[in-house]
């Protein structure tokens, strides 16, 4: 090697550059990702980025240990890697709160690291150490919980009384041995520990309560804590490009947890600080629904479906748990083949997050130009002939729209009941996630087909068949 | 870098992360979600200089969990983020083999 051109002023001049390419392939990875044409594209350049970054960083004057950082890296982006590769489309949001966990225990550990020297740093650098280490380990202990729910590791929502004050007492401890370190009042290993302890425990505490279909937004709201975390790590280590995609992540995140919390009807507080469920409880069942669920055989929709001019399917979170959508995207292929117009409405919260139904459908090979999401198509079902409802529920239950004494009224909701004929695919007769009565299924329109939704699927793809 | 730089920095980079956000479709929700998860695992380079200047046996466990973290977080946010991203295609584009 010229020991010329490595010298390290020259070292330094070189990281610095590839990380201005770095903060420009990010912002226009994240730019392309943003639409479905250029999606797969963007995070290649995204990708292409953190190379660059990561192989120039190695030649930051001064770096020792490398005998430590190799292996980490090469144990952590296997056991990242092989996981991702092979995590099921449904899993898919557990997914991100472990990895985005993993980012923000990152952070964290870097102002450990910083803390534990122990050397005097200025008030400014001090605080953003330590306020960026709170959020990376509220972010770091939130998302591990956020995954267990999801995971089904941890049933229960833990609530008692007074459970925002205990919280509230606990964010105050933590931020009170804060000032101690940065003030250098308290500056040794027992209270950055301390520290670091109470602000794991605050992160648990935090997001134990919270319900899981709540979680897609916490998990948000975390992957924008792990990104302002990152940034003010990188403010501490003069470190642009933790700054830059840091800050990009923060204010992106936060843009998204608030259209995601929309999507779904909550405000981000009451996410938080109230659980779902406590606002109704038992007498969440409403009003009366009068009528009765009319049956239907498979053979009959077939042949109803097949002489339709225009098919809406509504795919729910059922469907996928039933992995019933290869066998949906099949019988609409047949539907299509016969010159029906078919299209998939998507509610927000179909799948487990905004945007997972789609990534579900898309795996079955439903191309994304026949997906449409509620605003496009709730005008359309009025010239729909078939609603046909799969594993979905609460999201085409029409008491959201009228019916005030309802805990779902207000929600925004799929107009399935406006269709000439509504079919459900369902199980059983009992209610849904929230265990809402649905008008919807007690409608003259509306036909209920009993199956599972695979099982129900392939029959009627039998039923097109034979007409 | 001083400190109003960076000050202009942080102001810049979150209009920036507000407006390319700004126009996404709901369908891109949860890859996009994915794909900024991914981005912050940048933490990486941070993790590398803190665990590079570590000199006490504590420093230097707690720096090799960070950059384990944080190369799980790139890697990790990479391979599913590219994956469910993959799956998007129009039905003009033509289908894989295999996928019916």
């Amino acid at each position: 090697m010229d020991a010329e051109l490595f010298s390290t002023g020259n070292r330094q001049w070189l990281i610095e550059i590839s990380y201005f390419i770095t903060a420009f392939l990010f912002i226009m990875g994240l730019k392309r990702m943003s639409s479905p044409v250029t999606a797969r594209s963007g995070i290649v350049w995204a990708g292409a980025g953190m190379l660059v970054a990561t192989l120039f960083t190695f030649l930051f004057p001064g770096m020792g240990n490398y005998e430590w950082i190799l292996p980490a890296i090469i144990l952590g982006t296997a056991a990242a890697w092989i996981s991702g590769k092979h995590v099921a489309m449904t899993d898919m949001p557990q997914m991100i709160a472990l990895y985005n966990g993993f980012g923000g225990g990152a952070a964290a550990a870097i102002a450990a690291v910083e803390l534990y020297r122990g050397e005097a740093m200025s008030t400014t650098m001090g605080t953003l150490a330590v306020v960026g280490g709170l959020i990376g380990s509220v972010s770091f202990s939130g998302s591990l919980v956020a995954f267990g729910k999801l995971q089904g590791l941890i049933k229960k929502s833990f609530r008692f009384g007074g459970q925002n004050i205990v919280n509230l007492l606990a964010i105050a401890a933590t931020v009170l041995v804060g000032v101690f370190i940065i003030t250098g009042w308290h500056h040794d290993t027992f209270h950055v520990s301390l520290f670091f302890v109470l602000a794991l425990l605050f992160g648990v505490m935090m997001t134990l309560p919270i319900g899981g279909a709540d979680m897609p937004v916490v998990i948000s709201m975390y992957n924008a804590f792990t990104g302002l975390a990152v940034a003010f790590e990188g403010f501490v280590m003069q470190n642009a490009a933790m700054i830059i995609a840091g800050t990009v992540v923060g204010s992106a995140g936060t843009l998204l947890t608030q259209l995601m919390a929309r999507a779904m009807n909550r405000s981000l507080g009451n996410v938080l600080f109230s659980g779902f469920g406590d606002t109704g409880g038992a007498a969440a069942a409403g009003g009366e629904v009068k009528g009765s669920m009319k049956p239907i055989d498979a053979a009959d929709v077939g042949v109803m479906m097949a002489f339709s001019q225009k098919v809406i399917v509504v795919p729910g979170y059922g469907m996928a748990v039933a992995q019933a959508q290869h066998k949906v995207w099949e019988l609409c292929q047949l539907l299509i083949e016969r010159g029906v117009m078919v299209r998939f409405a998507i509610h927000p919260v179909a799948g487990r997050m905004p945007g997972h139904m789609n990534v579900l459908l898309a795996e079955a090979g439903v191309p994304y130009d026949l997906i449409a999401d509620l605003d496009e198509i709730n005008a359309e079902f009025e010239t729909a002939d078939v609603a046909l409802i799969i594993g979905a529920n609460d999201v085409v239950n029409p008491t959201a729209r009228n019916d005030k004494s309802s805990p779902i009224y207000g929600m925004p909701i799929l107009n399935a009941d406006k269709a000439k004929n509504v079919i459900v695919i369902k199980r059983g007769q009992g209610t849904g996630f929230s265990g809402i009565e649905n008008a919807l299924f007690y409608l003259d329109n509306t036909r209920m087909l009993y199956g599972d939704g695979q099982a129900a699927a392939a029959q009627l793809i039998q039923a097109v068949k034979a007409v | 870098m001083t400190g109003i730089i960076a000050l202009y920095i942080f102001m810049l980079a979150a209009f920036t992360g507000y407006e390319v956000i700004a126009k996404v479709p709901v369908i891109l929700h949860t890859p996009l979600m994915s794909g900024s998860n991914f981005v912050h695992g940048i933490v990486l380079v941070g993790a590398m200089v803190a665990l590079g200047g570590a000199h006490t046996p504590l420093e230097k466990i707690i720096g090799s969990i960070g950059v384990f973290m944080a190369a799980g977080n790139a890697a990790g946010g990479y391979v599913v983020t590219e994956r469910m991203l993959e799956m998007f295609k129009s039905s003009g584009s033509k289908r894989k083999p295999g996928a019916h």
